[in-house]
């Protein structure tokens, strides 16, 4: 093969690679769509919303106050000495609330519910689809995408808020224990954030948390509704599920801080 | 119900070449064959779970290809289906299963009337008390009982089942054919049933199709059926018999 062939090939791997991306990022959109959009038109549970916002958000709760207790503390003992040796220590709580309220929290949280919540969500919609269940509302003259997608969808972007909140008031709660422990007074820790922390980056910070919800369901359910037969089918909607979620979350977490935060802002 | 030359095909395979009958209403029609024929793909094309390729489909009078969403909503509303599995919702009770088409295909509000109705239905396919049950207790038979509970709660006026009897022993197979018969006497629905069991087959419908290979390669009645003399059925009917005889079958 010639160097212009390899170099050749290497371009259209990479178009084919933009493509998929393209293609699969397509799918996700249509549905979100279709499920979203059907949402006054056609029939849907109360009950399974209900549902799905308890298993979203108190499902979540255990594993949301671990990692962002410890995130607290991590980015307490990480940033203290630096602060303290530089005379900034009556900075270190605004910091601190700054980077969770902006970026750990809703990112961590959305990685968490999609790593817990979005897999059960894509295993138990293909599960629906191999036994034929989705097969059965569409028979029973219901919307599938609208009656099984929307009540996740919805209570994804109710709840991903909600413990975004949570989970900056538990990780401020671990830097704060850290903090107190060595020396910063309690007051100088609760100023700085007040002094530092504007409602515009709460404002952010919940925005974000709201698309990653619609990411985290959407993908989600998509790859269930897309699975193929059999138990490895579903296998694969699962993995797919959490991979995409995940990697959307980061990406989008970029844009959104780009154009939120961004250019000093 | 009218299908008229239907054609599929999933990408290169031709899974119907051509399929046409007619199912007039409160008559029982089996669609008999053997496995991959094609007979599951006609009744997903009946209620547009996969659309035609080619031919037409006629619901109550309306062409099920050319339904707008709507319409085909409130046609698949006139049909109750069982599924091959049962397709039973696994996080619901068996009264919750049963009660869902009131809920949510007819909008019922009165949780009385709905428990009534449930109770009632139960009672007629055997299961009475089973309510509470889930799914995952049930037995093979019992699950195809509640899903064909569920498929008559709302009073369909078309009844499709999806091999009804198949994994049943031969009791339970013939209980659900003593069940399939009385509800159609009963609720006078039409009834189209696809199965590979000739007993089924002869003792609940009043005509037969077999199909093989995408077409419909025989028609009659039960009685035309034991008294047919054509290859296609003699092969289908011999074939079951050297099974159990434990003979080889001829290709």
């Amino acid at each position: 093969m010639s160097n212009s062939d390899e170099k050749l090939s290497f371009i259209s791997a990479i178009g084919r690679g933009i493509i998929a991306f393209l293609e699969v990022l397509g799918c996700y959109v249509v549905f979100a769509y279709r499920a979203l959009s059907g949402l006054w038109r056609h029939t849907w549970s109360l009950r399974d919303l209900v549902e799905q916002l308890e298993k979203v958000g108190v499902g979540s709760v255990i594993m949301v106050s671990i990692t962002s207790a410890f995130t607290g503390m991590v980015m307490a003992v990480q940033t203290l000495d630096q602060f303290l040796r530089f005379g900034a220590g009556d900075y270190i709580g605004g910091v601190i609330a700054l980077s969770l309220i902006r970026e750990m929290s809703p990112v961590l949280t959305g990685l968490v519910v999609a790593g817990r919540v979005g897999a059960s969500m894509a295993a138990e919609i293909g599960t629906m689809r191999v036994t034929e269940q989705l097969d059965a509302l569409k028979a029973f003259g219901l919307n599938d995408e609208v009656f099984v997608g929307a009540p996740r969808i919805v209570s994804s972007m109710i709840m991903l808020p909600v413990l975004t909140i949570y989970s900056f008031v538990v990780g401020i709660g671990g830097g704060y224990l850290y903090v107190v422990a060595h020396g910063v007074h309690q007051s100088t820790f609760r100023r700085s954030i007040e002094v530092l922390v504007d409602p515009y980056d709460v404002y952010g910070g919940l925005l974000k948390a709201l698309v990653f919800g619609l990411i985290i369901a959407t993908v989600a359910c998509s790859e269930g509704f897309r699975a193929g037969n059999g138990a490895k089918g579903v296998g694969e909607a699962t993995t797919r599920a959490v991979v995409w979620g995940d990697m959307l979350i980061l990406t989008f977490n970029y844009f959104l801080s780009t154009f939120l935060f961004g250019g000093g802002g | 119900m009218r299908v008229s030359e239907a054609f599929k095909r999933f990408d290169d395979h031709q899974v119907l070449k051509g399929v046409s009958f007619a199912l007039a209403a409160g008559e029982a029609m089996a669609l008999m064959g053997p496995s991959g024929c094609g007979k599951t793909t006609v009744l997903r094309l009946v209620l547009r779970l996969v659309d035609i390729e080619d031919g037409e489909v006629h619901l109550f009078g309306r062409n099920v290809a050319e339904a707008d969403e709507e319409e085909l909503i409130e046609l698949r509303r006139r049909i109750g289906v069982v599924f091959q599995g049962g397709a039973l919702f696994d996080s619901m009770s068996v009264g919750d299963n049963v009660a869902f088409p009131l809920y949510y295909c007819l909008g019922v509000k009165d949780r009385k009337a709905v428990s009534e109705r449930v109770e009632e239905i139960l009672t007629a396919v055997g299961l009475e008390g089973a309510e509470r049950l889930l799914p995952a207790e049930l037995s093979g038979g019992m699950r195809k009982r509640v899903a064909i509970a569920r498929a008559l709660v709302y009073r369909p006026q078309l009844l499709l089942l999806d091999e009804p009897s198949t994994g049943l022993d031969p009791i339970t197979a013939r209980l659900i054919d003593e069940l399939v018969l009385k509800l159609k006497e009963t609720f006078n629905v039409g009834v189209l049933m696809v199965t590979h069991d000739i007993v089924s087959a002869l003792g609940v419908s009043d005509k037969i199709s077999l199909m093989d290979e995408g077409r419909i390669v025989w028609a009659g009645t039960p009685l035309e059926w034991h008294e047919s003399q054509d290859p296609n059925v003699l092969r289908f009917a011999s074939g079951l018999r050297a099974v159990r005889r434990g003979e080889r079958i001829e290709p």
